[in-house]
């Protein structure tokens, strides 16, 4: 990738994950809110990028694979709430421990229904 | 109403949690390229449902909430981590709209175009997140 490139999505990549933050910010209730904490917006941004770099094929195999990540963000934020409400875990380290999970059930999933493909 | 948008919420959020929101999200989608650079994009793709910013955000509703039922003299401490408990569950919700996202970019792109594919798969997004957010809510009160 060119210098350019990685500027590109720095910029663009903080501006949609900044906007998608800040409606999230005004709306309530906050389990409503909290939808947009599960909004594509590096999704967004990284598979316009590649479109336009690479193609359509890479790009459908991404999204593929975001199938996968999605389905181990469901169990990643299930954990996450668990922690905070159940085990009264503070928000930071609640998050920072769940993040062995959404790898480990990612990689999995996509080795499992991809064929490690 | 079901759902409010209240606006004076965004005083309470310093430029200083914008800014690292704004880094946290740029620096998340140049990885993300790295990644799908080094070991292609079946891996890549993993990482656009990665929880980048949620570790941001989640603490930042604790501290807001805390520090809101702290003004009121009332220790926010557990009311913080209720708040931060709800904003997950938003986002397990959230993510089964990803997955229609997800779904949506990987089927339509090379039949209608990537434009309308991505206005397809936000439209999807945004319905999934809603109707399963709204069913979750109807199930909880009844339940109650």
């Amino acid at each position: 990738m060119a210098m350019t490139e990685y500027v590109i999505r720095f910029l663009a990549g903080g501006i949609v994950v900044s906007l998608f933050s800040v409606v999230g910010d005004v709306l309530r209730p906050k389990s409503f809110a909290g939808l947009f904490g599960a909004a594509p917006s590096i999704a967004l941004v990284t598979l316009a990028l590649t479109i336009c770099a690479k193609g359509l094929d890479d790009a459908t195999m991404e999204a593929r694979s975001m199938m996968f990540g999605s389905v181990a963000l469901c169990f990643y934020s299930f954990g996450v709430c668990h922690l905070t409400g159940q085990r009264r875990v503070a928000a930071l380290l609640a998050t920072a421990m769940m993040l062995p999970l959404w790898l480990g059930c990612a990689f999995a999933l996509k080795r499992l229904l991809s064929g490690g493909a | 109403m079901l759902v409010k948008v209240k606006v004076s919420a965004l005083r309470d959020t310093h430029w200083h949690e914008y800014a690292l929101r704004f880094g946290l999200g740029g620096l998340a989608t140049v990885c993300t390229g790295l990644v799908a650079e080094a070991f292609g994009p079946a891996t890549g793709g993993l990482f656009l449902a990665f929880p980048a910013i949620f570790c941001a955000s989640a603490t930042l509703i604790e501290k807001h909430e805390r520090h809101r039922k702290k003004k009121a003299g009332l220790p926010g401490k557990r009311r913080g981590q209720q708040a931060a408990a709800l904003d997950a569950i938003g986002a397990a919700i959230g993510s089964f709209g990803l997955l229609a996202f997800a779904a949506v970019m990987w089927t339509l792109p090379g039949r209608i175009g990537p434009l309308p594919a991505f206005i397809a798969a936000g439209l999807f997004w945004i319905l999934a997140s809603v109707c399963l957010w709204w069913g979750w809510r109807h199930v909880r009160r009844s339940s109650v």
